[in-house]
């Protein structure tokens, strides 16, 4: 679980550092996901067993981190959401998918054509 | 028990919605809903304060569950003070806004209500959790207020703005819930009994989540290095925006001073004690680095944008000092909050009447109302640069007062007084290229000349700014107070948890995290 939180983060931070807004969309749900996974892992996995603490209950898993994560889960959405549709607005205006709204000078392609 | 502290939360959440679903109202109604629910918010920060004034936080538990399980609202205050500092600048900027600036988006008013719900929440909640929930509120709805308008120069600041906050929700998220996998709590006033029954082993990481946690602060505070997305998002928004997302950094800041003075204040060993080796340091290159852009900065706006980033770094040096310093502070974030929301307001005014040029730094044609456009700018040059008798002058004033008796005096001194003479010199010349350098008109600026009521919010806000040099000696004792019940965090704790707290610890927390 740890090792799979941190590959998840770093290819998250990899694909924020690219300057592309569909890599950074991505990024940052990839982000938010570890993210959600490290809440779920913060409440101990307790496989097999209910997050309600019944009478007589035995052995129950938190349920504190589970009611986090839902809320941090909707929230997640909501701003890639939010930030999806920011991007392609920005794409449609720009014409460019740079996070700066113009290419940079390193990578523009040459001028095609006469 | 009265139910006064959800009020600032609800009343706007439940105007705000009403709103979304009238979408397509007149205007008028909707300016009279969302200016009522407004008045309505600064009536109950206002009574929040009166009730807070005997010096007993004042807690709402929702739903009635037993702190710490339940969620809990928490006036002590420094929260009261808040809420009464962002209800009074966002009745006026509301004023600025119901002139015209509303007509160019159809959910401005539903926005400043959402912005105004999540501010207030900020300050009022005593759960770390619910303050990131509340934090996304106030993003969300400053992202689209931001964007007002959707010129391509304002989506592409708030991308930059949006992408940087969202990152660093997912590492508050990170930070906060490796805080309950240590303590297995995120209330705070639970958290600052546990944080000293933390074992040795688990110390580094209770510290690992609570930098992490000062730095999610330190990116809504835009504190050095990370403040290169506000003058870019700040500067493009709408002036009354603008001048409300004075507050919001304040937000940053609020964090900072609650979680350093209630939970990481150093124990008896100090191991957890944060901030001190780095606050400082920060503080001073955040001051310099602001004072700096101001004085490079091409548009009036952005100048004011900068002048924001140095205000933080003023206000952090005085936390940093501790005591007297964080009274300073306060008095200071409340002198700057006031005069940043008025330069920006002024940069609006100057730029409409400028025609074309707008706020940048060129000569333009000859101002209409030359005078108290003039007279404005010059009060908030001399407030922002701290000329006496300013509110800014006193409130660096206490700042470096607070700080003599420290290692570092020297250095920030050094610092504060030259930034000071720079903000002067950056002050200085944008007005003087604003309002003495004209050139001929080619063609008459055709924009709207300022209303009564923009004039009116505007004078509001610089009596409030003038009220704090007025009343200074109250206004410093309450923030003394304020320091002193910062400093002393027993009574929070005690009035969250109550007395007879059985201590009763979740089943797997506090057990070695695997």
């Amino acid at each position: 679980m740890a090792v799979g939180i941190g590959i998840m983060t770093s290819c998250a931070v990899y694909l924020l550092l690219r300057g592309r807004t569909f890599p950074l969309v991505l990024g940052l749900s990839m982000l938010s996901t570890a993210a959600n996974l490290f809440i779920l892992s913060m409440g101990r996995l307790r496989p097999g067993v209910s997050p309600i603490v019944a009478a007589g209950a035995e052995d129950y898993a938190d349920p504190v981190p589970q009611a986090l994560v839902l809320t941090a889960i909707v929230i997640g959405f909501g701003m890639t959401g939010f930030i999806m549709a920011l991007a392609a607005r920005t794409r449609h205006r720009t014409g460019s998918d740079h996070v700066d709204g113009a290419e940079p000078v390193s990578e523009r392609r040459p001028e095609q054509g006469p | 028990m009265t139910h006064l502290l959800a009020a600032p939360i609800i009343v706007p959440a439940l105007a705000a919605a009403l709103l979304v679903i009238l979408h397509r109202a007149p205007i008028e109604v909707k300016r009279a809903i969302g200016m009522g629910a407004t008045v309505a918010v600064a009536s109950a920060a206002l009574a929040i304060f009166s009730e807070t004034r005997s010096g007993t936080p004042l807690v709402y538990r929702l739903g009635d569950w037993p702190s710490p399980f339940g969620i809990v609202l928490v006036a002590d205050h420094l929260s009261a003070f808040m809420l009464l500092l962002t209800a009074s600048l966002a009745l006026a900027v509301l004023l600025y806004a119901v002139q015209g600036w509303d007509t160019r988006g159809k959910l401005f008013h539903p926005l400043f209500l959402f912005q105004m719900m999540g501010l207030n929440g900020a300050f009022l909640t005593g759960d770390l959790f619910n303050l990131f929930v509340f934090f996304e509120i106030l993003l969300i709805a400053s992202y689209g207020l931001a964007m007002e308008g959707l010129e391509v120069e304002q989506l592409r600041a708030t991308l930059h703005y949006a992408a940087i906050n969202i990152a660093a929700s997912s590492v508050f998220l990170i930070a906060v819930s490796l805080m309950y996998g240590v303590m297995g709590t995120l209330n705070m006033a639970h958290l600052a009994e546990r944080v000293a029954e933390v074992r040795a082993e688990d110390v580094g990481l209770v510290r690992a989540a609570g930098l992490l946690l000062l730095g999610v602060f330190a990116v809504k505070a835009a504190v050095f290095p990370l403040y290169f997305w506000l003058p870019a998002a700040y500067s493009h928004a709408p002036a009354p925006v603008a001048a409300l997302f004075a507050v919001m950094t304040k937000v940053g800041v609020y964090a900072i001073i609650r979680v350093t003075t209630l939970i990481f204040t150093g124990g008896e060993d100090g191991v957890m004690e944060l901030t001190s080796p780095w606050l400082l340091p920060v503080a001073l290159i955040t001051l310099t680095f602001g004072t700096l852009g101001a004085l490079g900065a091409q548009r009036l706006a952005t100048m004011t944008a900068y002048l924001t980033i140095a205000s933080i770094g003023t206000i952090l040096t005085g936390v940093a000092s501790g005591g007297e310093g964080l009274a300073a502070a306060l008095y200071y974030l409340a002198h700057s909050t006031l005069i940043i929301a008025v330069l920006f307001l002024v940069a609006d005014l100057l730029s409409r009447s400028r025609g074309a040029v707008g706020d940048q730094l060129h000569p333009g044609p000859p101002l209409r109302q030359a005078v108290p456009l003039g007279l404005a700018f010059l009060f908030g040059g001399a407030t922002v640069a701290g000329i006496p008798p300013s509110s800014g002058f006193l409130g660096k004033l206490m700042i470096l007062q607070s700080t003599m008796d420290g290692m570092m005096v020297i250095v920030v001194w050094v610092v504060i007084l030259v930034t000071s003479v720079l903000t002067l010199v950056t002050c200085s010349r944008a007005g003087s290229i604003v309002l003495w350098n004209y050139i001929e008109p080619d063609q008459l600026a055709h924009d709207r000349p300022p209303r009564a009521g923009e004039w009116i919010a505007l004078a509001a806000l610089t009596g409030c700014s003038m009220g704090l040099v007025i009343f200074a000696a109250p206004v410093t004792h309450y923030t003394g107070e304020i320091g002193a019940q910062l400093t002393s965090p027993g009574s929070y704790i005690h009035a969250v948890l109550g007395s007879g707290q059985d201590d009763f610890i979740r089943p797997h927390a506090m057990d070695r995290v695997r």
